[in-house]
């Protein structure tokens, strides 16, 4: 190769090594523009759209308080944990120690995984405690992140559990008040704009793009004390007398409100894992039964508002049977001849339908409507049953004497109380509430209805309802030392598939304290007590007179009966003794 | 010669010969600190401000300082007497490594010498360039066939001991260096048309050879999207942080894909992306100025260079350089596959950045040690 060849070819090398060097340097800035002015917004969403997330921001669900505030229901937040499924599919490694502190198996966190491979979210575990969370977050596993939430605790557990109800995992209501009031306890949730790391955890919040709202706390019109009592004795008494289930609610007279509501079986709302759907029901509010004969004060005054009848008209009961077409009515024995007041003391079905056939179908079916009997009690509870009364038209006389002692309608514990509620006022039935209401409240319901039974004739048949509870009556145990209790019993055969069951029966007791001036309902219903005793003033007298003995007291409510005020009759008497001995 | 003996009239001249008789090149140094200052700077941010990290950088970075300016000492007349030694050394460690090496991150690349692991592959990109240019600088240029053939045999047999690691980047920086040198003594043109034909007629037959981890990442750089979360994760994001970057970048620990952890391997392969998210284009720019800077440096030294061995070694140096940059940005800008390599002198990493300094000491002292004659 010549010398000039071998210069020409060094150039070209010099030549080709800056040309590569000119065309790499030029190339990779190209490439620059290209992604950071060309692309620069694609990427750059994309970037953002990496770290840039909005999140819901849970609302603080409201308290249930009951009505002195007293919680009923509350809401903590804690954490539950999630993932990215399709992150930590790729983190095998990671999961055995992941289940460990998630406390569940590897194969079930594994099941988990796969059955949402393709989704970006799924919960591990809701509601962990904090300890739990902190150590998920110290395994610092991509994709596995946790989230705020609140869990619903109940601190009265099951005392309250069928008026409260209770909360599903997304903190919606369920049951109960839980339900009824959803909208108002819910809240709005808020949202937030957050940077997320690439695990999903939140570094930053970058704004509020919406404030939560908190749910509103509620006040209900139960009264925690009452409650508590009645709970416990109801219990005592299903338990005592070996009875399926059973049911008590004490209405405030005057406003409707509903001060203390308990069934059995119930259940801890607080550990709902083995749970019968059965013991969910709030009996008090869903189940109905056949009243029997505590609806005969209502029978009695419907004879006394038709002007025909007074407390002293004679009833000849006599034989103790009634026929009545093909069917024979039958006392429990022969009462002969009574007033109309002894038909009350008594129970005498034949004295009840007695009056019922001498009334006007209309008239006697007015009587039990015009007390809120065949509707709803209004209290917008879920579930809550009607009852029913079928309309008089089509009564014949069998039915104008069954429904005179109870049978051929059906009632809710709720609905009983309401009609001896109204029983006990001016015979209006003020639609009862589950949440505090105020006196001026209850007034201005109360006008827009229209009483039937005139407020003499329902005190006159008060009278005779405190002869229930009287020396003589079927419901002494119901009496309350000092006060003057007007109540009625009622012991109901219960109705099966094709008629009647034999030695199954519903033991009832529905009273009014005191009975000078009503200031409480309270109605307590056992269903198939199987032991000794079933008669309504045997086994469902005693847990009133038990629960309202403490609940006068505790309400401070002044006795009207001095002559049976235990260890004060004789200072009372004789004046306050100046400490001298008997 | 002595600061004494220098003419005091002429500042210039006593300037020159300071930094002459450190045997240190101004604007090469010049180039070399601003690098290592842009370093420092990014790997605070890359690493979540690890203050520790950028620490063990500044100890690494003064090795690799150390280790220039002694190497910048060395007369490169030795340097040539012992390439052919330095290189049958380097080939007898390869052979070590694959024999008895240490194994990390599933590749055979380190010798435990008890003190410190090391890499013999590393002493391959300074050996092969010196063996190639030894062999080929002796005899009249351009060499003949024969010798062609032998020097490609010597290009051959480390390059594929190492590839055999697998390091299949450190393969391609030392096969560069070789083939570089060939370059610039004059193989026919012919010839080097022949071998880009060869190349890319055997990409295929590369194919073949590849694990199926190599194979995945051919795969992965020819559609990143196919696999988002699995392969394709790496390059995805660091396009995703150096297009975010923009004109002017989001400024210094303010990107986000850095600092929230999207961005994989930030402060060692991936920091450009790291760098482009926060300084923009104009970031990029001035880098890319800088390493251009110390290339075009490096090529005027290589033609001052006064002897073959010393020029064909300073060509093959820079080149090499120009290579590790192009691929690591190439790579992290979606342009090349996934090839395990630092981007040099900025990356978090101790072994490569001893040996490039170590180069740049060679360069350094060619230039430094040349016979300068009176005009």
């Amino acid at each position: 190769m010549s010398e000039q060849g071998k210069k020409s070819s060094y150039r070209g090398r010099r030549l080709l090594v800056l040309g590569v060097l000119a065309l790499a340097a030029g190339g990779l800035a190209a490439r620059a523009v290209d992604l950071q002015v060309l692309d620069k917004d694609f990427l750059q969403g994309q970037g953002d759209a990496r770290f840039l997330r909005v999140v819901e921001e849970p609302a603080h669900r409201g308290m249930i308080t009951d009505r002195f505030g007293e919680p009923l229901a509350i809401s903590t937040p804690v954490d539950s944990v999630w993932a990215n499924p399709q992150v930590l599919i790729l983190e095998r490694d990671s999961w055995t120690r992941l289940a460990r502190a998630l406390g569940i198996k590897r194969a079930e966190l594994e099941r988990l995984l796969v059955a949402r491979q393709h989704k970006e979210f799924v919960y591990l575990k809701r509601r962990v405690n904090p300890d739990m969370a902190r150590r998920v977050t110290a395994l610092e596993i991509p994709g596995v992140a946790l989230a705020p939430e609140y869990r619903r605790f109940y601190p009265a557990g099951e005392v309250t559990a069928h008026v409260v109800g209770f909360t599903d995992v997304d903190d919606a209501g369920q049951e109960g008040m839980e339900l009824a009031l959803d909208q108002r306890l819910r809240g709005v949730p808020g949202a937030k704009r957050v940077i997320k790391d690439r695990l999903g955890r939140i570094v930053e919040s970058v704004e509020r793009v919406r404030e939560p709202q908190p749910g509103e706390d509620i006040a209900l019109s139960i009264d925690r004390r009452l409650q508590y009592l009645a709970y416990r004795e109801l219990k005592a008494a299903v338990r005592r007398n070996r009875a399926d289930a059973g049911s008590a609610v004490i209405l405030d007279v005057h406003t409707g409100e509903v001060l203390a509501m308990v069934n059995q079986p119930a259940y801890n709302p607080n550990n709902r894992g083995r749970l019968k759907r059965s013991h969910l029901r709030n009996r008090a509010v869903t189940d109905v039964f056949e009243p029997g004969s505590t609806i005969k004060p209502f029978t009695v005054a419907a004879a006394l508002e038709s002007g025909r009848f007074n407390a002293h008209t004679p009833v000849d009961t006599r034989p103790g049977t009634l026929r009545v077409g093909r069917k024979t009515i039958r006392d429990f024995r022969n009462y002969g001849l009574i007033d109309v007041s002894t038909v009350i003391q008594k129970s005498s079905n034949v004295g009840a339908s007695k009056l019922a056939l001498a009334l006007a179908p209309e008239q006697l079916w007015q009587a039990y409507a015009s007390v809120g009997l065949g509707e709803s009690t209004g209290s917008g509870f879920p579930g809550e049953s009607g009852g029913l009364l079928t309309d008089f038209g089509g009564w014949r006389d069998i039915q104008r004497a069954t429904v005179s002692y109870g049978y051929g309608m059906s009632v809710t514990t709720l609905q009983l109380a309401r009609a001896y509620a109204a029983l006990a006022s001016d015979g209006r039935p003020l639609p009862v509430s589950f949440t505090r209401r105020s006196a001026e409240q209850a007034a201005e319901l109360a006008s827009l209805y229209q009483p039937v039974l005139s407020e003499s004739s329902l005190r006159a048949v008060r009278r005779m309802m405190e002869r229930v509870v009287a020396q003589g009556g079927t419901g002494t145990r119901a009496a309350v030392p000092g006060y003057r209790i007007a109540g009625k019993t009622g012991t109901v055969k219960k109705s099966g598939a094709g008629g009647y069951v034999e030695d199954s029966y519903i033991a009832v007791f529905a009273g009014i304290a005191p009975a000078s001036d009503p200031r409480l309902v309270m109605v307590v219903m056992i269903d198939e007590p199987r032991g000794e005793q079933y008669y309504g003033g045997a086994v469902a007298a005693p847990v009133f007179g038990k629960v309202m003995a403490g609940a006068l007291r505790l309400l401070d409510i002044p006795p009207d009966d001095l002559q049976t005020m235990p260890g004060q009759r004789l200072a009372l008497l004789h004046g306050a003794p100046a400490g001298g001995a008997h | 010669m002595s600061l004494l003996d220098t003419p005091v009239h002429d500042l210039g001249q006593r300037r020159r010969s300071l930094a002459q008789h450190l045997h240190l090149d101004p604007p090469l140094l010049l180039g070399l600190l601003l690098l290592s200052g842009i370093s420092l700077f990014v790997l605070y941010s890359a690493s979540g401000q690890n203050i520790d990290l950028v620490w063990r950088q500044v100890v690494r970075l003064g090795v690799g300082f150390t280790v220039m300016f002694a190497l910048a000492q060395l007369n490169p007349a030795p340097l040539k007497r012992w390439a052919p030694w330095i290189f049958a050394i380097g080939v007898g460690l390869l052979v070590a490594v694959l024999v008895a090496g240490e194994i990390g991150k599933g590749a055979q690349r380190w010798l435990d010498l008890g003190v410190f692991r090391f890499q013999p592959s590393e002493v391959m990109k300074l050996a092969m360039p010196m063996m190639v240019a030894w062999y080929l600088s002796d005899h009249p240029l351009p060499p003949s066939a024969k010798r062609l053939a032998v020097a490609g045999l010597i290009i051959l047999v480390p390059t594929l001991l190492i590839a055999k690691q697998p390091d299949l980047g450190t393969a391609l920086l030392v096969a560069s260096a070789g083939l570089f040198v060939l370059l610039f003594a004059g193989i026919p043109w012919r010839l080097v048309t022949g071998f880009a034909a060869l190349a890319a007629a055997g990409a295929p037959v590369l194919w073949y050879f590849m694990h199926d981890y190599q194979r995945q990442r051919v795969l992965t750089f020819l559609n990143p999207e196919q696999d988002p979360l699995g392969a394709g994760y790496h390059i995805i994001q660091s396009k995703i942080a150096i297009g975010s970057g923009g004109l002017y970048g989001k400024g210094w620990l303010n990107g986000t894909q850095s600092q929230l952890n999207f961005l994989p391997e930030r402060s060692t392969d991936f920091i450009f992306a790291a760098y482009a998210e926060e300084f923009g284009l104009l970031g990029i720019l001035v880098l890319l100025a800088i390493y251009l800077f110390i290339i075009m440096r490096g090529l005027l030294i290589a033609v001052q260079a006064q002897d073959t061995f010393t020029r064909l070694l300073a060509g093959s140096l820079v080149m090499t350089f120009f290579i590790y940059i192009f691929v690591n940005i190439g790579m992290v800008t979606g342009l090349l596959p996934v090839v395990g390599l630092p981007l040099p002198l900025v990356s978090y990493g101790g072994t490569s950045m001893v040996t490039l300094m170590a180069a740049f000491g060679i360069l350094m002292s060619i230039h430094t040690h040349r016979k300068l004659l009176p005009r």
